[in-house]
């Protein structure tokens, strides 16, 4: 007889792991994660995880605000035994145009118009050089800055997550691959794995980034997601000396220093990028890096950069998340942040917790179904690199 | 001992550090790399890299080849920013 499951999750990532303890905690029984690596291996461990109230549209507004709360008290939520390393020195966004200020302005009137208690502001240039000794000024019109932005680690986010689902009872297991999921008429029943072990469900949530396309393709659902290489490099660890994120969404780059000292640097290429799951780093991402960082803040040059890597952003046209239920039932989606998904998944947990329970989620997340493409109902996020 | 003997010397880990992490069910080098730190510093993993393939290999009765090793990442020896730029100009 074949092992059955109440629900099956699929994907070992922040989202995963989120969803799996918040229905854990509404009662579901019977859960089962299943992670083709290991936990937070793909495109979550490989992010910079920072965490941010700073966005241009309405729907990740809302979802952001609540979910940097939920980061502030994480480890007492969760119980958890290590540290999520939690910071909260701000985020700074270069503008270097005219036009690019006016679109801060926007965000900044929006967020605070959806949150009163939002902490964005629009400072200049010279106010920005303040907070970071050493920028530089050349052609930057200002920026838009928020204290309460930052950084949290990733493993330990998606690890607490985890603990706290499997003490709830859920069945986490990894190194265990998805080959298919299986229909009945407009149904999901259940799982194959590439052992040939199957799981019949009538619950199945995938949260596999730009690998979900397929399980899509299963199941007759056009999902169009795309995966996209982006890269970044590490410094050795330093005297804390910038506590804040830095991003310039014209150059595509942005840096910032961890907890720990050692400092991020991140350049995304979308226009060069083989649309592919090539997860290597390459040399050429360190040439285009380290001119373009160096450009933003020269202190830069001293630094000793002692590892690179990529990860996996999962695109959507819109560069949303695609959230929610679908036209077969029983198949659920939660995939293609787009490069902003590890600061998200502390609320998105609850509501795909909630839709999958039947609920009305207590955040409104009907924009981001599937649909919406067919529809022509795109929500193009301003405020990514 | 186990509090006095240092696993990875760049973040500062103790063999008693490792034994506990290993201890809460964490039997890939990988996940614990992620989770300690352990081999992230500026020589990347060196010198703790064998020594914590060894301390999980003992705690499961593994092979050490067996187990999956904690991915190499390039450039392998630390580089001056400085140093990258000569390339660029």
């Amino acid at each position: 007889m074949k092992p059955k499951a109440e629900a099956v999750i699929i994907g070992g990532g922040v989202h995963g792991c989120s969803i799996a303890y918040h229905m854990a905690k509404k009662g579901w029984k019977n859960i089962v994660l299943l992670e083709k690596g290991t936990l937070a291996c793909g495109a979550t461990g490989r992010s910079v995880a920072g965490i941010r109230h700073q966005f241009g549209t309405e729907i990740n507004i809302r979802l952001a605000k609540e979910s940097v709360r939920r980061m502030e008290r994480l480890e007492e939520e969760l119980d958890y035994d290590g540290s999520i390393e939690l910071m909260q020195k701000g985020y700074l966004m270069l503008a270097y145009s005219e036009e690019e200020l006016d679109l801060f302005n926007c965000n900044r009137d929006l967020q605070k118009k959806i949150d009163p208690e939002n902490l964005t502001e629009i400072l200049t240039p010279e106010q920005a050089a303040e907070l970071v000794p050493g920028l530089n000024l050349e052609g930057l019109y200002g920026v838009s800055y928020n204290c309460r932005d930052g950084h949290a680690s990733p493993f330990h986010v998606t690890q607490a997550y985890a603990d706290a689902a499997t003490r709830l009872g859920v069945n986490i297991r990894t190194g265990v691959e998805v080959a298919e999921v299986k229909k009945e008429g407009n149904r999901v029943t259940g799982v194959v794995t590439t052992g040939g072990e199957e799981i019949s469900t009538p619950v199945v949530i995938a949260a596999a980034g730009a690998y979900t396309k397929t399980f899509g393709e299963q199941v007759g659902l056009d999902i169009p997601v795309t995966p996209e290489r982006h890269q970044v490099a590490v410094t050795e660890p330093l005297e804390m000396i910038l506590g804040i994120m830095v991003i310039s969404f014209a150059h595509g780059s942005y840096f910032k220093q961890t907890p720990h000292g050692s400092l991020l640097l991140g350049v995304g290429d979308p226009e060069h990028e083989v649309k592919d799951f090539n997860e290597r780093p390459s040399w050429q991402f360190l040439f285009d890096m380290v001119k373009k960082t160096t450009f933003h803040w020269p202190a830069l040059r001293e630094a000793n950069i002692i590892r690179q890597w990529a990860g996996l952003y999962d695109m959507t046209p819109d560069s949303q998340g695609i959230v929610g239920k679908t036209a077969v039932d029983g198949f659920y989606l939660d995939l293609g942040w787009s490069g902003h998904g590890f600061q998200l998944a502390p609320a998105i947990g609850q509501v795909m917790a909630e839709i999958v329970s039947g609920e009305t989620p207590f955040i409104d997340v009907g924009c981001m179904c599937l649909e919406r493409f067919e529809r022509g109902e795109l929500i193009p996020e301003p405020a990514c690199v | 001992m186990e509090e006095n003997t240092i696993i990875c010397r760049c973040e500062d880990l103790t063999l008693a550090d490792i034994r506990a992490t290993i201890k809460k069910g964490f039997h890939n080098p990988q996940e614990i790399k992620r989770l300690t730190r352990c081999g992230m510093g500026p020589c990347q993993g060196s010198t703790c890299r064998e020594l914590l393939l060894k301390e999980v290999a003992s705690a499961t009765g593994k092979n050490v080849g067996d187990l999956e090793m904690t991915t190499f990442r390039p450039p392998n020896k630390p580089i001056k920013v400085k140093s990258i730029m000569m390339g660029v100009e």
